[in-house]
């Protein structure tokens, strides 16, 4: 399936939660903010929210800002 | 020697500060800077930008919040690069998941990229939906004062309106202005946005403002650390002095030693 991620299309194989793309992308346990479809997915439920086709899903971190 | 002046402390929904200086962390050459600038400037309160992770990235790669820790500073994410008020809420929840429920926010909604001027239609909306949803909102804003009355009114936490363009290190380009809307604030108002140099903050203050935000005027000074240093002392050095009143500004000179026992008499 594919997924836009940050902006990018992103081509996924099977049954991926949100957990599993934080792993897979080397994120796991950084500071980070998950938006899937422009709702924010807790922390606490990456675990179980599966992603679907087409579904659009931002991952953000803190920068340096005024 | 008489005691040591005790100023009470900044109040921010519910929270309070002793520093009267918040400090950005953009523009920095690296975080080591980012964070020695800050421990200059002795501020508590420090603004952050949310933004798309790096995919890819090293994962030892360093994190804004591993040297500017949450648990010693009072963070403050911002929703620069907004243009809607959908965007900047959005930011806004983004930030509280990325700060385990965090609700203390920079809410900024701009106009347009070349003035980086503040959308106060959309800032309006933004605030309106960010307060229904429980976050203390820290507000950007021009500096007319019916719009900052309103954005109090609505309620926002504190007002922080414009001394010039965001990085132009114009300082304050209307006083007239910024007097009005701290006169009638009965929230906090801050300074943000303009301030070029240690004396703009100086001035901020005496205005009567309850702080001022700083970044561009730090990170882009030729030694960051050192501004940071000079702005906290600007800010202390206003602050005491609006405290302590200014001296009526008069017509005609008035001699400071006195006119009788001159030698010439």
């Amino acid at each position: 399936m594919q997924i836009q991620l940050n902006g990018e299309m992103t081509a996924l194989d099977g049954d991926v939660t949100i957990h599993d793309l934080i792993e897979s992308l080397g994120l796991a346990g950084r500071r980070i903010a998950v938006e899937v479809n422009e709702e924010i997915v807790p922390r606490s439920q990456h675990g179980d929210t599966r992603l679907a086709d087409g579904d659009c899903v931002e991952i953000v971190h803190a920068i340096g800002g005024g | 020697m008489s005691e040591l002046f005790q100023d009470r402390p900044l109040n921010v929904a519910g929270r309070q500060f002793t520093s009267r200086l918040l400090v950005g962390t953009g523009k920095y050459k690296d975080f080591d800077e980012t964070a020695r600038a800050v421990e200059a400037s002795g501020a508590e309160i420090v603004t952050f930008a949310v933004r798309r992770t790096n995919l890819g990235q090293d994962e030892s790669e360093p994190n804004l919040l591993d040297v500017i820790s949450p648990e010693r500073y009072t963070l403050l994410p911002n929703t620069a690069g907004c243009y809607t008020a959908k965007d900047a809420v959005r930011t806004c929840k983004l930030a509280r998941e990325l700060l385990d429920g965090h609700k203390l926010v920079k809410l900024e909604v701009l106009g347009d990229t070349d003035t980086l001027y503040p959308n106060v239609v959309e800032t309006l909306k933004a605030a309106d939906e960010l307060i229904r949803d429980g976050f203390d909102v820290m507000v950007y804003t021009s500096d007319d004062p019916i719009i900052a009355k309103e954005l109090e009114k609505r309620g926002c936490c504190a007002v922080m309106p414009l001394g010039s363009l965001i990085g132009s290190g114009h300082g304050l380009q209307n006083p007239y202005n910024l007097r009005l809307i701290v006169e009638q604030a009965e929230v906090p108002v801050l300074v943000d946005a303009g301030i070029g140099t240690a004396s703009d903050a100086a001035m901020a203050m005496e205005l009567g403002y309850d702080a001022v935000l700083v970044n561009s005027a730090i990170a882009h000074a030729r030694q960051p650390v050192l501004m940071a240093q000079a702005m906290r002392k600007a800010v202390e050095a206003g602050r005491e002095a609006f405290l302590a009143g200014r001296m009526p500004r008069r017509q005609s000179a008035e001699p400071s030693s006195p006119f009788a026992g001159r030698i010439n008499g």
